[in-house]
């Protein structure tokens, strides 16, 4: 990659909104505050919303900070609220076997890098970044709606079933 | 903008989340990890979306993000139900099911 390339402003933004994003899952999952975790996890989910911007898929963007930081975020806060007496600091939100997890997760983020790092090596997303236009909405619906209308009418039924089911379950009597 | 940028940056995410599912005790940092994972898997499609000049990544990654929060809303459920009936939502505590 020549240094001319790293100055575009796309791959600024890129490094920048990246470093924000790792910062805050890495605070995710070590951070021993329930709530602070969630309040981390929106600087990952705008930092990836913001990163699907770069991508030029805008509507994904919007449906992204709609439905994560709007409704997931509350959906947290609220189960946090109810299932805990004290907001604060824990110190017993690992489990006594956590340490495996870190070696798991290195030789999973080797393995994965090596992979992608040889698969594509120096390949670009897109040979004229100046010819990436926004994905218009029209033909996403029409992809929604015409060759993946099967799926849709699927998920439709799972989000059905899921609030049947999120209600038969925290329902009390 | 290299594709292995993006790809690179979703393993980095998913391991991070996998690191928590792992790890955590606690139910709901588990379901904070997945929401981490599902979102590299997002950030995934939507580059090999961009590569391929197809709005199909576009696609899966709303039909993505609705499954997403489907599952947060029924898991949240089912740690509500598990705290009114044990009164901690501690993972290690669940092991009716372990053979």
């Amino acid at each position: 990659m020549l240094a001319a390339d790293l100055l575009v402003a796309q791959n600024i933004g890129f490094g920048i909104i990246a470093l924000l994003m790792i910062v805050g899952a890495l605070r995710v999952v070590t951070v021993n505050n329930v709530v602070h975790a969630a309040l981390w996890l929106v600087v990952v989910l705008s930092g990836a919303a913001a990163q699907y911007l770069l991508l030029s898929a805008e509507f994904v963007a919007i449906t992204q900070v709609l439905v994560y930081v709007g409704a997931v975020m509350v959906l947290f806060l609220f189960g946090t609220m109810l299932t805990r007496a004290r907001i604060g600091a824990e110190n017993d939100l690992n489990n006594k076997n956590w340490k495996i997890a870190i070696p798991v997760s290195l030789l999973m983020l080797g393995v994965m890098s090596y992979v992608i790092i040889d698969g594509f090596q120096d390949e670009k997303l897109i040979e004229n970044p100046g010819e990436m236009t926004q994905v218009p909405v029209q033909v996403i619906s029409d992809d929604i709606f015409g060759p993946y209308l099967l799926p849709f009418w699927a998920l439709s039924f799972v989000l059905l079933v899921a609030v049947i089911g999120a209600i038969v379950l925290a329902r009390k009597d | 903008m290299l594709t292995a940028q993006f790809l690179l940056l979703g393993a980095v995410l998913f391991c991070i989340g996998v690191y928590g599912v792992l790890a955590r005790k606690n139910a709901v940092m588990v379901l904070m990890s997945i929401e981490l994972i599902l979102n590299s898997v997002n950030l995934n499609l939507l580059a090999f979306s961009v590569r391929h000049g197809s709005v199909d990544g576009n696609t899966f990654a709303l039909y993505v993000i609705a499954i997403a929060a489907a599952e947060v809303g029924v898991g949240l459920a089912m740690v509500l139900l598990i705290y009114r009936n044990r009164r901690t939502i501690a993972l290690d505590d669940l092991s009716e099911m372990k053979g």
